[in-house]
């Protein structure tokens, strides 16, 4: 089991089990008060379960960090349909590698989570969606759930309470598009993942036209210890509004990169310092995306801010899905900008046209910019264009194309500057980079 | 026609779901899993199971990543080119690979044993530069590590 070593400032709530001798194994979990959250859930009503989830300050930790409590109330329960239980672990955003260590370790913790969701909102069956490159994750949650039929914790009258609830596994085929809720709803279904016109939300029409709660493998892992400790207990760990705790995915020019659970709110440069141990070789901090490359780009004299959504907000930026990708001095931000946006235009599932076009157009500037092509109109064409796609796609895909292309370029236009002219990328003979 | 394994397998995914089709993404890896990629025939087979066409087949495989409507080597490497481990020297990495293969992104050897793919982001930045092979996820590389790695797929 791939695990980095825990750092002391970290706040075990959601990875207290990590690191446990077989931590993903259903006796492992009974005897650190697993399925305890979801005993006591049963006694409430779902009301109560949706008012102590809401009074958690729990959002959603896939990226978009929409209160779950909320989220869980919009769902019809008196609805005839079947309601569904969706975990969405299409985990992919670049710079985000949380939700395998939760699943890989931790497994019964989130079925645990489904279920507690289940009562909430009266389903009675979950879909696990895990994308197709996480292939062998499938295998021990596969593993987990047997278990958990084999010891009483899934299926009919669960430990004689009376609830029934059903888990199946689902592997994507490769499609970042598919962690968007409703393209992922598209794939679960066997179709293209393209996002769904809304409204209807999830909450009234997901899955197979049925009710349906999605959340990210993070969020529902959280819940457990939220019904088991109280939802005080884990918003008081956080800062107001945004509850308890996060996993941070540290990766980059970083000399102690990993994945660490902090209090929301936790500082940014003390994460890079303190926790992840600093820029590497030395070197001083050029730039930080704070949570997945969607996020707009941080200059190093931005990063003394807590990492909470409403603090990123507040600074242009978010805290997305917890991936802080750290670059030194040596990072040339316009092949920065290149390599996100190609991403972006792969990934482009081609359903609406600004997000087509305007990601495939985006990439050819930014190539042909750092390949030295580039005239100085570019600069400010590669904003226009960026900007023309805001807010004008059906999904977020394209906003998350075009926020951190707009951030390279107000940010660091001395950097495009520098490679007018047919001048060669300035930071291309530094030690650590390759050509393209 | 499918062969009893494989039929056995997608059959095996109808109770998980309300309606058939549900299951056409699955029962593509599995027939992929067996056959290697993905045939006009293997789309013809499924579709029959299935109660759909061929050209719906089509639409869904060609949307992901990692359903092949062409042959593929035996092994097929997936080497990320996402920001984290670009910024690791994952270039570095790819332009080893080419080199030690004599093939180019996206290309196969010609003893049919390897096609490397650029894939995007796998999860696994803080070991960065990463590469799947097969179903095998390759963490913290180098030449030397992945000279390694490439010597345990025939």
């Amino acid at each position: 089991m791939l695990y980095n070593k825990p750092d002391p400032q970290e706040v075990k709530v959601l990875t207290r089990r990590f690191g446990l001798e077989n931590s993903a194994s259903i006796d492992t979990y009974l005897a650190t008060d697993g399925y305890q959250g979801f005993l006591k859930a049963r006694e409430m009503t779902p009301d109560d379960i949706i008012t102590e989830v809401k009074t958690s300050n729990l959002r959603g930790r896939g990226g978009a960090g929409f209160p779950t409590g909320m989220k869980w109330g919009f769902v019809p329960r008196t609805s005839p349909k079947p309601k569904y239980i969706v975990v969405n672990g299409d985990e992919s955003e670049p710079g985000t590698c949380k939700d395998r260590l939760l699943i890989e370790n931790d497994p019964h913790q989130l079925l645990e989570g489904m279920m507690i969701a289940g009562l909430a909102v009266d389903a009675h069956a979950g879909y696990v969606y895990i994308r197709g490159e996480y292939r062998y994750l499938i295998d021990i949650l596969d593993k987990a759930i047997a278990e958990a039929y084999s010891r009483g914790w899934l299926g009919k009258n669960i430990q004689g309470t009376g609830f029934d609830f059903d888990v199946y596994t689902q592997t994507g085929a490769g499609a970042y598009e598919c962690g968007e809720e409703s393209a992922l709803l598209e794939s679960l279904e066997g179709k293209r993942g393209v996002p769904r016109i809304r409204p209807p939300f999830p909450a009234v029409s997901g899955a197979f036209q049925c009710p349906t709660v999605l959340n990210n493998v993070e969020t529902y892992s959280a819940v457990p210890s939220i019904l088991r400790d109280g939802g005080a207990a884990f918003a008081s760990l956080g800062t107001p509004r945004n509850g308890g705790t996060r996993l941070f995915c540290l990766s980059g020019h970083i000399n102690r990169p990993g994945v660490y659970e902090l209090p929301m709110g936790f500082n940014l440069l003390r994460m890079i310092e303190e926790v992840g141990g600093g820029v590497w070789r030395g070197k001083k901090l050029k730039a930080v995306i704070p949570g997945g490359s969607s996020c707009p780009v941080l200059t190093a004299d931005e990063c003394d801010l807590a990492m909470d959504y409403d603090t990123l907000a507040k600074a242009k930026t978010m805290l997305g899905s917890g991936g802080v990708v750290v670059m030194d001095e040596d990072t040339c931000m316009v092949k920065a900008a290149m390599r996100i946006m190609r991403f972006y235009a792969h990934e482009s599932c081609g359903w609406c046209i600004p997000c087509r076009e305007g990601t495939a157009w985006l990439r050819k500037l930014l190539i042909r910019f750092h390949d030295g092509g580039g005239a100085r109109s570019d600069i400010d064409l590669i904003g226009d264009v960026a900007r023309n796609m805001l807010g004008r796609t059906f999904c977020p895909l394209g906003d998350a194309a075009a926020m951190p292309t707009i951030s390279f370029v107000e940010k660091f236009r001395g950097e495009f500057e520098a490679h007018l002219a047919g001048r060669p990328c300035p930071h291309e003979h530094a030690d650590h980079l390759a050509l393209v | 026609m499918l062969t009893p394994e494989e039929r056995t397998e997608i059959e095996a995914e109808f109770p998980h779901y309300p309606n058939r089709k549900a299951v056409c993404i699955d029962a593509m890896k599995i027939v992929q899993k067996h056959r290697g990629w993905l045939s006009d025939e293997a789309l013809d087979d499924i579709g029959e199971l299935l109660g759909m066409s061929s050209t719906d087949l089509d639409g869904v495989a060609t949307f992901y990543n990692l359903l092949f409507r062409r042959p593929v080597g035996r092994h097929v490497i997936y080497l990320c080119d996402s920001v984290s481990c670009w910024i690791m020297g994952g270039d570095q990495q790819r332009n080893h690979i080419c080199k030690r293969l004599g093939i180019a992104s996206g290309e196969t050897t010609a003893d049919g044993r390897f096609t490397l793919l650029p894939v995007v982001c796998l999860g696994a930045c803080d070991h960065a530069p990463v590469m799947m092979v097969d179903q095998d996820t390759h963490r913290d590389l180098t030449p030397e590590k992945i000279d390694q790695i490439l010597e345990q797929y025939d």
